[in-house]
């Protein structure tokens, strides 16, 4: 690697330079547009962009005054702790917003508020996905990646303050989605429901996570990219493809929060699903399963099952998924030939996912007698378990005739929640686990019996989560499909929206279950972070940090 | 072939531009076609833009979110078409940017609720679910109904969508807030002009409020709409098998 000598010196009053002129062009950019909005929503955000620059700014002049800190190793480790502080905190308040919606179809009539337009079901569900899935996995994934890519690499990240800007950036960005979904703020899009200047913001700070990311592969210490930073990389450039087509839309003003989408109907329904689906794939699945190759042999300290099983699995995987969006769009307008296509792909898909979930259980080889000992190993283990578990169901929903049932049914939710709560839930918090003893040179966690708690708590949670959806789900679409002995359609649409209430309120104590066992982790994390043990937990030989990879 | 693979893990931008090319693909085979293939949309008579009463309504429509709970697709298996009417055609959806098709069916489906139910009924029910339905779980919208309705950009809003690709021609845009007063006036002298720039436009008092022009109006008249244009007497669904 020839270019690894230069790009290593980056001079740190470029980049500080470049980010000030960047900072007072966003503060008077924001500020003109303020003054001149088109629509009082518009005018808060832009009022909240000037003050997140004036923000960065301070923060940036204290970066230059301060000295800077040396770093075991060298690394750039600041950064990646903010992101598990985020991590917790937006996971908090995406789960808890998961359950005041459960709520509120459990019990309707106490959780609506006439006159209070943002507290309706409409506003709220949005903010919870993008919580859960950008704010909660999206920060996971920078910590997580600017970690690995670090320690795998063997060199600090590239870029100066970027990465810096990467995290304050990304943040900003979910917060402008988050107030923007309260206000009404939306392009209907789902999982890509932000505005068209919020995807633009985004749009520069993802340019910026690819270029550090990519800068400091470039300018590794370790002859090969390890496996994990494959997944990255693509989870980092294929969500870059996604969330710049299908966000492509005119703005009815330049100084107004309001667009129309560029395309329209059957083709803006592809498109969107291309992306919908692929956030699933690329942000929820390869971003994780990057977590999964770095953090499982890690603490398990086996290495990865099998080195050509990983090839196969990310290049089938990465090209397979891409294909399988048109599944969600079964028996519409959409052409037969695209959903066709869907279907087959979406079945093809079992073989690589499966591929990956043997190789990351397969990695316990000669290790599974620590699940008995180690609850935070036990927990990513059971994710992947999670993770096959719905990628087997996935293919199956794919399939036509079943789609015909299961669509616009709870059915899809339960099974987009085994994958969210089970899979990308207990692997994220197997990552954060891992990472505060290691961040904050901590011998050991707080508590393994507080790690036990929050595994069994939120494991019953996602069990009755999934089930009362999987019973709910198939007896909607069944009542909706019944016929009475004279021919007629047996249930009226309310019928059914009744039978479904005790599900509802199942699915609210699963969920409530589950935001429990994720405020157990905060606290055992911030006990941890403060160099706690908790009485009669002190492991009498402590293990040693493991060294860099 | 695995030891080839080496080359990738040493070669950090070949290796993005191999991702990049590999996830390319499917989209590319899959979107692409839909835009030249003319089979993609089906002929029909009828469909025509959203009055600008109507392309309020659905802003409304999509601001609080209600595709989240309704689909606006029909699907042709026996039980739907029963129960909601002709399946969805591509081409009832042509003109919207973005598609309403949603993915779930906590309430009904939306796609053919025009003029199913009055005016009154629309009214009552958004701004009290349950008050007529008492087992629904929807939230109730009774603010809309106070709401004075945002007309300073509807011949903006009118210029984006011929941006993007929806047949308004100049004199639509530059009539949009008269012909949105004049929606809901039956008395108003722009009935004609409204009645000859969007033929087959519904025209009356929707919110049952003559003082004032409300959200409510606009919502009302968008789900009046919705499902209603397409004329299935001249619709022939063997020359559109796809």
């Amino acid at each position: 690697m020839a270019l690894n000598a230069n790009q290593a010196s980056t001079n740190p009053i470029d980049d500080v330079v470049l980010t000030s002129v960047f900072l007072a062009f966003g503060i008077l950019l924001s500020l003109y547009v303020a003054a001149n909005a088109a629509d009082p929503q518009m005018e808060i955000h832009a009022l909240m962009f000037a003050a997140a620059f004036a923000f960065g700014a301070l923060f940036l002049a204290r970066h230059v005054m301060e000295e800077p800190k040396a770093e075991p190793g060298g690394y750039a480790m600041g950064v990646v702790r903010a992101g598990v502080f985020a991590s917790v905190f937006w996971g908090l308040a995406g789960f808890l917003v998961g359950v005041v919606i459960a709520a509120q179809l459990a019990f309707p009539n106490l959780l609506y508020f006439p006159d209070a337009a943002w507290t309706s079901f409409g506003r709220l569900r949005p903010l919870h996905t993008s919580a859960v899935i950008f704010a909660f996995g999206g920060n996971v994934l920078i910590a997580t990646s600017f970690y690995v890519v670090q320690r795998t690499c063997r060199a600090r990240l590239f870029g100066g303050i970027a990465p810096w800007f990467v995290f304050w950036g990304y943040n900003l960005f979910i917060v402008i989605a988050a107030t923007g979904y309260l206000m009404g703020v939306t392009q209907s899009k789902e999982y890509a429901e932000p505005e068209w200047y919020a995807d633009l913001w985004l749009t520069i700070v993802w340019v910026v996570y690819l270029l550090v990311f990519l800068g400091t592969v470039l300018k590794r210490k370790e002859p090969h990219i390890y496996v994990a930073n494959w997944f990255y990389l693509s989870f980092i450039v294929t969500i870059a493809m996604l969330h710049i087509v299908n966000n492509l839309a005119v703005p009815v003003s330049w100084t107004g929060s309001k667009s129309y989408s560029l395309f329209s109907g059957v083709q803006d329904a592809l498109t969107q699903w291309w992306y919908a689906h692929n956030a699933v794939g690329f942000f929820l699945t390869t971003g994780f399963l990057a977590i999964m190759y770095y953090f499982i042999p890690k603490r398990a300290e086996r290495p990865v099952y099998s080195y050509r099983l990983s090839i196969v699995h990310f290049w089938s995987l990465i090209f397979i998924y891409i294909w399988a969006g048109p599944h969600h769009l079964h028996y519409t307008s959409l052409p037969e030939w695209a959903q066709t296509l869907g279907m087959t792909f979406s079945v093809m898909l079992w073989m690589p996912s499966w591929g990956g979930m043997i190789n990351g259980l397969m990695t316990l080889s000669g290790a599974w007698d620590k699940l008995r000992t180690d609850p935070v190993l036990r927990m990513m283990v059971v994710s992947v378990a999670f993770y096959g578990m719905s990628t087997f169901e996935g293919p199956l929903m794919s399939v036509r005739a079943v789609n015909s049932l299961s669509h616009y049914t709870d059915w899809t939710i339960g099974h987009v929640h085994s994958g969210a709560l089970g899979w990308v839930g207990y692997i994220s918090f197997g990552a954060l686990y891992c990472l505060v003893p290691w961040l904050w040179n901590r011998k050991q966690l707080y508590s393994n019996a507080l790690v036990e708690w929050h595994f069994w708590i939120s494991t019953i949670g996602i069990v009755l989560y999934i089930t009362s959806m999987w019973v709910s789900g198939i007896m909607q679409g069944l009542m909706w499909r019944a016929y009475n002995e004279f021919g007629f359609l047996q249930y009226s649409f309310v019928e059914t929206v009744e039978a479904m209430h005790p599900y509802y309120i199942i699915r609210m104590i699963g969920g409530s279950l589950f935001l429990v066992g994720a405020i157990i982790m905060a606290y055992n994390l911030y006990r941890t972070a403060r160099g706690d043990i908790r009485a009669n937990e002190q492991v009498p030989l402590a293990p040693v940090p493991a060294a860099a990879s | 072939m695995f030891d080839r693979h080496q080359f990738l893990e040493k070669n950090g931008l070949i290796l993005t531009v191999a991702i990049l090319v590999t996830v390319a693909i499917g989209g590319l085979v899959e979107i692409a076609p839909l835009f030249y293939l003319e089979s993609t949309i089906e002929k029909v008579k009828g469909v025509r833009p959203y009055t600008p009463l109507e392309l309020a309504g659905r802003n409304i429509y999509v601001r609080e979110g209600c595709y989240v709970c309704h689909s606006q697709q029909i699907r042709p298996l026996r039980d739907e078409v029963e129960r909601y009417g002709h399946y969805s055609l591509a081409a009832e959806s042509m003109y919207d940017h973005p598609f309403q098709w949603g993915s779930k069916r906590t309430g009904p489906d939306l796609a053919r609720v025009g003029g199913k139910y009055s005016d009154d009924w629309h009214r009552e029910h958004l701004i009290d679910p349950q008050s007529l339905v008492p087992e629904s779980v929807m939230p109730p919208y009774a603010f809309l109904q106070e709401t004075a309705l945002d007309l300073s950009n509807m011949s903006a809003a009118l210029r984006a969508n011929r941006i993007v690709g929806v047949p308004y021609t100049e004199d639509m845009i530059e009539n949009a807030v008269s012909d949105a007063r004049a929606q809901v006036d039956p008395f108003s002298d722009d009935y004609d002009a409204l009645l000859e720039r969007y033929p087959g436009a519904i025209i009356r008092e929707f919110d049952g409020d003559a003082t004032a022009l409300t959200e409510m109006d606009a919502l009302i008249a968008y789900l009046q709409v919705l499902g209603t244009m397409v004329d299935f007497d001249a619709y022939e669904p063997e020359q559109n098998y796809r």
